[in-house]
């Protein structure tokens, strides 16, 4: 069967919109049970946790880059550098040590 | 009203270096696009509509072998399920009386990184702050893809190396101040960590596809932590 380009593109963008908007419009009070709050308190950090690593060190062209960024963006964010500041500094690090050492 | 414009300047601010990190991403992502077969103009539409980076992946890799529709909505809904949880969570953030129509278009853009900072937004979250982020971030990815079938691999290899790990950093710094504050947060970030290093790393359960890894450990490790660290009501703010 001969698929049509438009229409696989209309299936990928109907789901993940269907996935955002359902949650965001159907939950329209605060939920009061302590712990299905804290459940969703805690799924942000524990996401961005789980996607960040090893993620990190297998998005570089070496493991020591990707390493090196994470140790220097968790001490940056530790003293409190901004969301971008750590986000450049990073991208930095990658790219100087893999002038070294590539 | 000013009010929602110093938010929606707030979240322009915020975007910018998502849109960046989105630009290189999505230049990768072009560079399987044009791969499977698309013209700039539709992977950009794809990608504008879609806002998902594993999402747009899988679904180019499934449109260049040919598979059912069925199998792309299965696909898509697999890898974007951590939506669904953001999206829970976010509307926990939003006022109670914020419009359907807010809602609608907040939720057309919930990523991994727009999530991100909304949830880290001190209080309520003004949907005028994702507008921000949305402004910027949304050009930053379509482009990018555009700009990747365009141009494929002219950008040298060491410059899209080190502009991939942008996303990361922000990553890092949206969890890590609250993990300064909070030690539940903090040993729930080593443990995320960990758990997500031996899910990659281990036979058998490496198998699993890094979107399946972050559902099954977002849901595991968030509900022991709820369950063992309920949080009172005021401790809620971060």
């Amino acid at each position: 069967m001969q698929h049509n380009i438009y229409i696989y593109i209309f299936i990928m963008a109907a789901v993940t919109f269907l996935i955002r908007v359902l949650p965001l419009t159907l939950i329209r009070k605060k939920i009061t049970n302590v712990t299905l709050r804290s459940f969703l308190y805690y799924v942000p950090y524990v996401t961005l946790a789980v996607m960040t690593f090893p993620a990190i060190i297998e998005a570089t062209n070496s493991i020591w880059s990707g390493l090196a960024a994470l140790i220097v963006g968790v001490l940056l964010a530790y003293f409190g550098v901004s969301l971008f500041g750590v986000a450049v500094c990073s991208c930095v690090v990658v790219f100087i040590i893999e002038l070294i050492i590539l | 009203m000013s009010i929602n414009k110093e938010w929606y300047k707030k979240g322009l601010r915020d975007g910018i270096p998502i849109a960046l990190g989105y630009f290189a991403v999505a230049f990768t992502l072009g560079i399987v696009a044009k791969k499977a077969g698309l013209t700039a103009f539709q992977a950009g539409l794809a990608t504008g509509l879609t806002n998902a980076s594993a999402g747009g992946y899988a679904g180019f890799t499934l449109i260049a072998a040919g598979a059912g529709y069925l199998e792309v909505a299965l696909t898509e809904l697999i890898v974007n399920a951590r939506y669904l949880l953001m999206s829970c969570a976010l509307s926990q953030k939003l006022s109670p009386d914020t419009s359907i129509l807010h809602r609608i278009l907040v939720a057309f853009d919930v990523t991994d990184e727009i999530f991100g900072i909304s949830v880290s937004v001190t209080g309520t979250l003004n949907p005028y702050y994702n507008y921000g982020a949305m402004t910027v971030a949304i050009p930053g990815w379509t482009l990018g893809t555009v700009f990747g079938v365009i141009t494929g691999n002219i950008l040298p290899a060491s410059l899209v190396s080190a502009l991939g790990v942008g996303l990361y950093g922000m990553f890092i710094a949206i969890i890590i101040p609250p993990a300064k504050k909070n030690g539940v947060i903090a040993a729930l970030v080593i443990i995320s960590m960990l758990a997500s290093l031996a899910f990659s790393k281990l036979p058998v359960i490496s198998s699993v596809s890094s979107g399946m890894r972050v559902i099954i450990l977002t849901v595991v490790i968030s509900i022991a932590a709820a369950l063992l660290f309920p949080v009172k009501e005021e401790d809620d703010a971060a």
